[in-house]
């Protein structure tokens, strides 16, 4: 099956050889897409010298819209499974065949890689701890499933929902939406529990009144998303 | 005292009405979107200069100082106008992505075509 791993960076120069180099050790075979998200930095050159294709966004669009350029270029490709795996190297490719296999055997639409599934919460801020159990509590409610991670944005989905995203994928702050949006797609949504890393370089894109911000934004955002008419048309 | 305010606003109306007119004029405006500043600047004149109906309309829904009916209406108007801009926004950063989108896509395209010609 043609599967495309897509890496959205933004400034993570310090972090994208890392990435990639951890990924070329565990998939040969799979094609890798580094969307740079109008960096400042070196990272699209740092990424085109490791041989992987990189797009580049003429300005910073945020993770949402640089996702779902991922996405698009996985539906114009023909690519049957895309990942999204983020650049910043948190996310770990000896976990990936985790997410993969389900999709591929055809059991479910997309696999989202929870940090949670099995009971693990150590290393995290006590305010990020409890905005994400917030969260998927909201999103669990909504979905009428179980959902222990829903920032995690470590996924892999099938063909149906590379076109569903390549047509509408939400905003700034995009990955729990994202899962609403799909239950009301009526697709198979699966978790299944997978270790990550504390970021290698740089610093996280969270603070506290972001990660409030972010809280309010998605719980409202993902009540409307239940409320729409046609979800995916903006 | 209570001739002032009306005058003002007629004038005001006028100059809002013939300011919106000249902008679509000279290409600065869109007829689409001037449409919603002349219904609003010809209501505001209308009941400026006609204050029979300005006072029976406000005596209609208990308006004491028939003045200040014209401020509602102006508010009411702004809160239209910015709700309508914010569609207009919506629509167009949404537009905005694509190309963005669409622009990175050919770039790329662009990029790895003489690679392409020398392998042939």
């Amino acid at each position: 099956m043609k599967t495309l791993i897509i890496i959205p960076a933004y400034n993570e120069e310090m972090n994208i050889e890392g990435v990639i180099a951890d990924l070329n050790k565990h998939y040969s075979g799979i094609d890798f897409l580094v969307i740079n998200d109008g960096s400042r930095d070196a990272t699209a050159k740092v990424a085109g010298r490791c041989g992987v294709k990189v797009i580049s966004l003429p300005f910073n669009l945020g993770i949402g819209a640089a996702m779902q350029t991922g996405y698009k270029y996985a539906e114009r490709n023909g690519y049957d499974i895309a990942v999204q795996f983020d650049g910043d190297g948190q996310h770990r490719a000896d976990q990936l065949y985790l997410l993969l296999e389900p999709v591929q055997n055809g059991e479910t639409d997309i696999v989202i890689g929870s940090r949670f599934l099995g009971g693990n919460s150590s290393g995290f801020m006590w305010s990020r701890l409890a905005g994400i159990r917030v969260l998927s509590w909201v999103i669990s409610f909504l979905t009428r499933q179980k959902i222990t991670d829903p920032t995690s944005g470590f996924r892999a989905v099938n063909r149906k929902i590379i076109e569903f995203y390549s047509r509408y994928y939400p905003d700034d702050y995009p990955e729990p939406e994202a899962v609403v949006l799909l239950h009301r797609a009526r697709c198979r949504i699966t978790e299944v529990p997978v270790l990550m890393r504390n970021r290698l370089a740089g610093i996280s894109s969270i603070t506290p009144v972001r990660a409030l911000y972010y809280m309010i934004k998605v719980v409202l955002a993902s009540v409307i998303d239940m409320l729409k008419k046609t979800p995916g048309t903006l | 005292m209570d001739i002032i305010i009306p005058v003002l606003v007629t004038l005001f109306s006028v100059f809002l009405f013939l300011g919106t007119l000249e902008l679509v004029r000279r290409n600065r405006l869109k007829e689409k979107y001037a449409i919603l500043w002349l219904f609003s600047s010809s209501t505001m004149f209308y009941f400026s200069i006609s204050r029979d109906s300005l006072h029976a309309l406000s005596n209609m829904i208990g308006i004491k100082y028939p003045p200040s009916l014209i401020f509602l209406l102006a508010f009411l108007f702004l809160i239209i106008i910015n709700i309508h801009f914010s569609t207009v926004i919506s629509k167009l950063s949404d537009q905005n992505k694509n190309l963005a989108q669409e622009v990175a896509f050919l770039r790329e395209l662009i990029s790895r075509r003489p690679e392409e010609e020398e392998k042939e």
